[in-house]
């Protein structure tokens, strides 16, 4: 997961590989198209989503089926008539607002000790980090369970909230590393040599530096806690998520407003992951600019 | 990395700037690192004393009883669900390799705007899993877009279904774990220095050569990470199975899940996934033994 925080170009890629002119092979036409082959196929459920959430239905109970049937906008109209529905909807924005928010503090808290300093138990800190993001999460949520049983902890929202920042942490302590490993140190001793203390420091020149690394660490983290299914089921007792809720609803029959609400979900959570890329293009793109000047 | 001292602050607080700098990490790592501990680590070890008590099926009350029994009763009774997830987890782990290893590789070495594009493999993380599986169920299904069309053109016969077969699960689970697979192999090729491949190309290797010689090579411990990354939650998947692999294609972690939620017999379900986890653990050891110990944390 370090890829999203790690775009600046590679040391020595100023030097890319040279064109090849008349030449060119049949690789520089078909790994293109391949490349946006597979990432078309990765987009398809997206678009059925989007796409049937607008579909008619006509049956007395409306469940979305693959007929299409012809456009509609009732389904946005009437997000909010299934029972039960909407409430699982906003429990998963509030578990998905507060694990997000606290396993960005911690991780980044943690990301900070990992890069700035040697310290002991480090190694062990990282394995641990690379565990818990292999481990199955059939896994963490069977462990866990156990673990409540054992305590004799009611499940709820308590617990989800404990599950669901336990597998954030390590996913944003990755992506703020990433971002904080590029991280020219001298900006802020340059700030220290100006009699900056430490801690404005940290609030004028550090955190502003490692911003979109934050921010990405903290959408990943909302994105997984929203879309969370599997450790979700173990942990949640009578608490029903989102997704535990449109899974129970599988045997049954999907009801289009599912789609309105993964729409709604995927928008907002796309929105703010391209406003965070643009203006890390914005700010890479001042920077450059303004070593060109200096130069 | 270490910052030097400045000597011409006064002694004393040059001492405290140490003390303090040697707290430092520590006070910013704890809160973390208690969640995961108390949160992760401990739960490891309760999972494996749950596995090694004798539980009262009616008042559910547990005692460790060192009961080692569950654990050759969990292989020999399930050993067909197991061998069933690896299958499919393995089927899709090695389509989801030789899938993404090109789509990296562009990303790498060819593509602009890598943040965009890497952006795209992250998309339908916005989509809940849940969601995901159920429009392929949607693409899949006997009289849907794919089959449908097909059956109604005459290419294939009536009676022909993908869903609730192995290939459905497998496909699904292909899908859903792609992202986790690209990633890694992408960290791994991207952190390949270019003036390594211009070294083989004035040696006079070809780029084919240049290709299996030095990139394939370099990008090996990004292989084996994306290869755990994807395929152990793979094997520990269930919801594929379940909505996609009908009833006659459960895979443990359905049995994992049915055992602690529906049977509470948290004794064989701790077991099992002790037993899940203990093949991660055995595939990390193998990558430190043959690859060095110090890496494998660089490609999550």
């Amino acid at each position: 997961m370090s890829a999203i925080a790690t775009t600046e170009p590679r040391s020595g890629s100023l030097t890319r590989p040279p064109a090849r002119g008349a030449r060119r092979r049949w690789t520089s036409f078909v790994l293109p198209t391949y490349s946006a082959a597979v990432i078309l196929y990765l987009l398809i459920p997206i678009g059925i989503m989007i796409l049937y959430s607008f579909n008619v239905s006509r049956s007395h109970l409306p469940n979305v089926t693959f007929k299409w049937q012809g456009f509609t906008t009732q389904w946005y109209q009437e997000w909010n008539q299934i029972p039960g529905l909407t409430p699982a909807f906003f429990l998963s924005l509030k578990l998905a607002f507060s694990s997000a928010v606290t396993a960005t503090v911690l991780g980044t808290l943690l990301a900070l000790a990992l890069v700035r300093y040697k310290f002991r138990g480090k190694v062990v800190t990282e394995q641990i980090l690379f565990l818990n993001i292999a481990a199955p999460e059939i896994v963490l949520g069977a462990s866990l369970l156990g673990l409540f049983i054992t305590l004799n902890l009611p499940r709820g929202f308590l617990t989800l909230f404990i599950a669901h920042v336990m597998f954030s942490i390590a996913y944003v302590a990755i992506t703020v590393r990433a971002r904080l490993s590029g991280f020219d140190m001298a900006v802020e001793q340059a700030a220290q040599d100006l009699g900056a203390t430490p801690w404005v420091t940290f609030w004028t020149v550090t955190l502003p530096l490692i911003a979109p690394g934050i921010l990405a660490g903290g959408l990943l983290a909302f994105a997984l806690s929203i879309d969370d299914f599997i450790t979700s089921t173990f942990v949640s007792g009578n608490s029903v998520t989102f997704p535990l809720w449109v899974f129970g609803a599988v045997k049954v029959g999907t009801p289009p407003q599912v789609f309105v609400m993964g729409t709604f979900i995927f928008t907002v959570g796309v929105t703010a992951a391209v406003i965070n890329v643009l203006l890390q293009w914005r700010r890479e793109r001042a920077a450059r600019a303004y070593r060109a000047s200096g130069a | 990395m270490e910052q030097p001292v400045r000597s011409d602050l006064p002694v004393a607080e040059r001492k405290g700037a140490r003390l303090g700098r040697r707290l430092a990490p520590y006070l910013l790592g704890a809160p973390a690192s208690l969640w995961l501990a108390l949160f992760f680590v401990v739960p490891m070890f309760t999972m494996l004393s749950l596995s090694l008590q004798t539980c009262d099926p009616v008042t559910l009350a547990c005692r460790l009883t060192w009961h080692v029994g569950e654990f050759p009763q969990a292989v020999g009774e399930f050993h067909a669900y197991f061998l069933r997830s690896i299958q499919y987890g393995g089927a899709a782990t090695v389509i989801d390799l030789v899938v993404a290893f090109p789509l990296a590789y562009w990303i790498a070495f060819r593509a602009r705007r890598k943040s965009f594009f890497l952006l795209m493999l992250l998309l339908p993380f916005f989509v809940s899993f849940v969601i995901r599986t159920l429009t392929w169920q949607f693409i899949l299904s006997d009289q849907g877009l794919i089959l449908g069309t097909l059956k109604n053109l005459h290419l294939l016969p009536q009676d022909f279904h993908v869903l609730a077969t192995g290939w459905a699960v497998t496909a699904g689970i292909a899908y859903n774990f792609l992202p986790f697979t690209a990633l890694p192999l992408y960290v791994a090729l991207e952190r390949i220095d270019p003036r390594v491949l211009e070294a083989a190309a004035d040696l006079y290797a070809s780029r084919s050569m240049a290709f299996l010689r030095v990139t394939l090579p370099l990008a090996i411990p990004g292989i084996f990470a994306a290869f755990l990354l994807t395929f152990v939650p793979a094997v520990g998947d269930f919801v594929n199975a379940t909505i996609l692999g009908g009833t006659s294609n459960l895979m443990v972690g359905n049995i994992i899940q049915n055992k602690f939620l529906l049977f509470t017999d948290y004794p064989a379900a701790s077991a099992l996934s002790a037993i899940l986890m203990a093949v991660l653990l055995v595939g990390i050891a193998l990558y430190s033994r043959v690859l060095g110990s110090r890496t494998i944390e660089e490609y999550v």
